[in-house]
């Protein structure tokens, strides 16, 4: 029991957290309803300087999502002039190799003519089971054609065969994609133009 | 007179032992000496007793199955600093047995265990050898080249079966349960008596009868389900009234096989893989991950890449530490007061981890050479307002807030006391270890990355207790915070990786360590390169799981409500000790 008698240390530990108490109050009230479920009482939650109640009352709120958020790969599809749906995909394989739990399966698609193999996928699964949301499938994608998802709402009743994305599931237009990450794409098209320009 | 020559006394090592016993690691890429079984304990004492390195930091096996053996590899430092002594035990696969070290380097104990458990290697008069992460009815050594996993698919990935002709199989359909559960030779699990406990309880220490008061002798186990101990970990503890008299940890109960996976994986796929270890302190496990790789491959890093891989590291470490402050509150019975309070910070750090890598916790950030993607100024100005505001202002709270508490005082100071040389023999590491006055930290013993050019101290304490463990961690904050700031300052543009991304890495033959400082002390990666993609031996050096090894010594004498606060000091994390 020494170290009692010396000091008021307990005492000014309740102070701090009695004050942590009443300043969530004034707080509350100093900025009134503004604080809770807007966009900008979120975001002055989420700044350096941020006082009062810190957390995010979710579902009712939800953290805006940086750009590079990443949650399961989905398949970019250029939307053609009558409105046929070109994969930007190659089955080129590299997201197949790269993926650390092998969780993606090609099949790539052959010429009935030729017999050789073309440059689209048949078939193009993702067992989002075992996806580890690592990003390295869209990282190394030359063709900017696999992408990661903003949408991490994926509670479901069933599991197995349901998790198992086809090519259906998968495919998400290019707009979209541009929407969820804008500067990214930019950013793509961009180097896409510069790329382009020597030939022209 | 002479002038006197500074000679490395490694480089005539071979020299100074009678010949035979040891010789120089000639295999290209490799360093090191190879040590003659008969004469390992007499190498390592003199090694520790005339040479000074005190510091046992590693043990581990490769398999060599080609060859038909087993290296032993230890690494030793010294904890005044400098490189390593690296030296090895070749023995063959059929007659796979080494003397232990555990007389004399305490802190083999657990990795001996390991060794045996995963690699089977026996350790000749090792006081405890049994199996440490998987159970006592389990088949084979796994990290064996020569030993399946039931859901074996093919050696390494990337598998055949994924491309071309990708047609998804379900793992369990391909091998139905049953199919492939392998038990020991002779063993029925119908009619199984868990011996290893018997083994287990019958190791622990009783006291002897005959006090002045009769006290009742009791063995407790508390886990593997209880909230104190930070997930599925067990502590057998035998008591003496409220005494602790012995203590024997539990673990693997969250064991996946790490390094057999890593073994499968390509070395550009176990980047992710790393995340999952120390899973409140990716950036760290990537940054260690990233050395050991670059140190075989060759790459210089871009300084821009240097300044933000140390940034990310040291914000991890700030976070870390508020993190464990906070929950050895939680752990001393304040319930989430305190540790609410911490997680504040934690939380903006975590959004600047999101910004910049994609995710909060598994960051996959770091690639051989560099970083996935550039910092942006806006980035920069986030980390700005909190290590010169938000941090520090947090951190005077703090100090208000516990420092001085008596009751906090009451219950840390003079609990779980390790001293110094306890702990260098331990083998524990960071903030363990330099509160027992120890000033060790590979960031100045053996920098890395840009830290030779950082300012700042290496915090240690004193007393080696949990209260000194405490303010060891809050000083570390406030030293990552003056490193981020000198940051902040110089840092320059410029690329972010060295050459262009490559999902295939060309990693010459050889072997490499490479270790940073976590923020729970030394962590590092153990590599053996054959040329081919993925990598042919893949080591953690876990600091939890190492520093787990102290936990008994610091517990003995203690009471029992303490043992709880003894581990939460500690500061583990389960990803990593069981790996």
């Amino acid at each position: 029991m020494k170290n009692f008698g010396k000091r008021f240390g307990v005492m000014s530990s309740l102070g701090v957290t009695m004050g942590h108490f009443f300043q969530t109050y004034i707080v509350d009230l100093v900025n009134g309803k503004k604080r809770y479920r807007t966009a900008e009482g979120i975001e002055s939650r989420r700044q350096a300087d941020t006082e009062g109640i810190f957390t995010i009352q979710y579902p009712e709120e939800s953290l805006p999502l940086p750009e590079e958020f990443r949650v399961l790969p989905f398949l970019v599809y250029d939307e053609g002039e009558n409105g046929e749906k070109n994969l930007r995909c190659t089955a080129c394989g590299i997201c197949a190799k790269v993926c650390p739990p092998q969780c993606i399966w090609i099949y790539r698609a052959t010429d009935p003519n030729t017999g050789k193999p073309s440059p689209h996928p048949l078939e193009y699964y993702i067992d989002i089971d075992i996806c580890m949301n690592c990003g390295f499938c869209a990282e190394y994608c030359p063709f900017d054609a696999i992408k990661m998802d903003h949408d991490f709402e994926l509670a479901s009743y069933t599991r197995g065969e349901a998790h198992l994305f086809n090519l259906e599931k998968l495919m998400k237009p290019a707009s979209y994609y541009e929407r969820i990450r804008p500067a990214n794409a930019a950013c793509e098209a961009a180097a896409k133009a510069e790329k382009a320009k020597p030939k022209a | 007179m002479t002038e006197a020559v500074l000679v490395n006394p490694l480089d005539n090592l071979v020299e100074h032992f009678p010949s035979g016993w040891l010789k120089k690691d000639e295999r290209p890429g490799y360093t090191g000496f190879i040590v003659e079984r008969e004469h390992l304990l007499e190498f390592a004492r003199t090694m520790r007793d005339d040479f000074g390195f005190d510091y046992l930091s590693m043990v581990t096996a490769a398999d060599y199955i080609a060859e038909g053996k087993f290296d032993v590899v230890y690494y030793a430092y010294k904890t005044i600093g400098g490189p390593a002594l690296v030296f090895k035990v070749q023995v063959a696969r059929d007659d796979a047995v080494v003397p232990s070290l555990v007389g004399l380097y305490p802190g083999a104990e657990f990795q001996e265990r390991e060794v045996w458990d995963l690699m089977g290697v026996r350790f000749e008069g090792h006081p405890d050898l049994r199996r440490i992460l998987m159970w006592e009815g389990f088949a084979g050594h796994p990290l064996r080249k020569d030993w399946k996993e039931p859901f074996y698919e093919e050696d390494v990935k990337p598998f055949k079966s994924r491309w071309p002709e990708g047609k998804p199989v379900n793992a369990d359909d391909r091998n139905p349960y049953n199919d492939n559960v392998q038990y020991p030779e002779g063993f029925d699990p119908e009619s199984w008596v868990p011996e290893a406990e018997t083994l287990l309880y019958s190791g622990l220490q009783r006291v002897s009868h005959g006090e002045e008061f009769k006290t009742d002798e009791l063995v407790v186990n508390m886990g593997p389900q209880h909230p104190s101990t930070h997930g599925v970990f067990r502590m057998v503890v035998s008591l003496q009234g409220e005494k602790i008299v012995d203590l024997k940890p539990v673990m693997g109960y969250l064991h996946r096989n790490h390094e057999k996976i890593a073994e499968r994986n390509t070395f550009l796929q176990n980047m992710p893989f790393t995340d999952r270890l120390d899973y409140t302190a990716s950036m760290s496990t990537n940054f260690a991950y990233a050395l050991a790789v670059e140190k075989l491959m060759g790459v210089q890093v871009p300084e821009r890449a240097e300044y933000i891989r140390v940034m990310m590291a040291e914000l991890t470490r700030i976070m870390n530490h508020f993190f464990a402050t906070g929950f050895l509150l939680n752990d001393l019975g304040v319930y989430f007061t305190a540790s609410l309070y911490a997680i504040e910070e934690r939380e903006l750090i975590l959004d600047i981890f999101e910004e910049v890598s994609g995710s909060r916790m598994m960051c996959n950030y770091f690639r051989f050479g560099g970083v996935v993607r550039d910092v942006s100024d806006e980035v920069l100005k986030k980390i700005h307002k909190l290590v010169y505001d938000r941090i520090p202002r947090k951190l005077e709270q703090f100090d208000t807030y516990l420092t001085n508490n008596e009751i906090l005082r009451t219950r840390c100071e003079g609990v779980g006391v390790l001293t110094a040389d306890q702990a260098i023999a331990l083998s524990t590491a960071g903030p363990v270890l330099r509160a027992s006055g120890v000033p060790y930290d590979v960031r100045r013993a053996d920098p890395y990355s840009i830290y030779d050019r950082l300012e700042f101290d290496v915090v240690t304490g004193i007393h080696g207790d949990i209260y000194d463990r405490y303010l060891v961690r809050v000083e570390e904050i406030k030293q990552s915070i003056r490193i981020i700031k000198q940051l902040l300052r110089d840092i320059p543009s410029g690329p972010i990786l060295a050459g262009k991304p490559a999902y295939q890495v060309r990693v010459p033959a050889g072997e490499s360590y490479g270790r940073v400082e976590g923020p729970k002390g030394e962590l590092g990666f153990y590599i053996v390169s054959s040329g081919k993609p993925n990598p042919e031996r893949y080591h953690v050096r876990a600091p939890t799981f190492i520093n787990l090894t102290s936990l008994a010594p610091m517990a003995r004498g203690e009471k029992v409500a303490d043992v709880v606060v003894i581990l939460g000091a500690i500061d583990i994390v389960l990803g990593e000790v069981d790996r």
